[in-house]
């Protein structure tokens, strides 16, 4: 099975589960795609989508949140887009030793590197005025 | 808690321990066995209440037998910070480490 699945949301937290919801139930419909992959989906898609909410909320952008679904033979490339300020992907720090103190000074922060964690490919584009996350896993791995 | 841990549910656990702790209440368990799914906006609220309750001189524990959820906090090396268990009654039945 083939197709795209396109959704447009409000930068609103109560529409995460339905995001969650639609790409899982995507994601299931690929060939012998493993529930364990699917989960790590939709936990690496509820990331991007969170953080491009928070884009939107802290610039006051109004636009939508896009969230695409390619579904092909071979892989699910899922598309989270906004119309937020950018930012630079290569400028983020690496958050303390999980042993130090000082790591729990910070409650946010690890949604880029659980992306990469989860998912075959992460690719982070940003700029003035978007950032666009296309997470893709594989079939068959 | 129960269901879905993200940024829109965390400010719930948020506020509970907020005010727990300001009730006088330093030694925590956060029940987690009901949540399916947790995120890094979950996780920090989470590590939020274990800022909160040591700088009050408490203890938090978590209450988690789900793999999908503890997986993220493996994933996130967090697992080493939190103490698990897998019951209400294992939880409040451990002395306190000091």
């Amino acid at each position: 099975m083939s197709g795209i699945v396109e959704l447009r949301v409000p930068a609103a937290p109560e529409y995460l589960q339905m995001v969650r919801s639609v790409v899982g139930a995507t994601a299931s419909t690929g060939a012998n795609l493993k529930p364990e992959r699917v989960s790590d989906l939709r936990l690496a898609v509820s990331e991007a989508a969170t953080n491009a909410m928070e884009a939107h909320g802290q610039s006051g952008v109004e636009d939508r949140v896009i969230i695409r679904c390619d579904l092909s033979a071979s892989q699910i490339e899922v598309e989270v887009a906004d119309s937020g300020p950018g930012f630079d992907p290569n400028s983020l720090s690496p958050l303390p030793d999980v042993d130090s103190p000082d790591r729990l000074r910070y409650e946010s922060g690890l949604g880029v590197s659980l992306m990469h964690h989860l998912t075959d490919e992460t690719i982070v584009e940003s700029h003035g005025n978007g950032t666009a996350v296309r997470l893709i896993v594989h079939f068959g791995d | 808690m129960t269901g879905e841990l993200d940024l829109g549910t965390s400010p719930m656990l948020r506020q509970a321990v907020v005010a727990a702790v300001a009730d006088g209440h330093n030694n925590l368990v956060i029940d987690l066995s009901g949540v399916d799914f947790i995120d890094s906006a979950g996780l920090g609220s989470v590590i939020g209440a274990l800022r909160r309750v040591r700088s009050h001189d408490g203890h938090l524990l978590l209450v988690c037998s789900e793999q999908r959820v503890l997986r993220v906090f493996e994933m996130c090396d967090l697992d080493r910070v939190f103490t698990f268990h897998v019951d209400i009654d294992s939880a409040v039945g451990t002395p306190v480490q000091v």
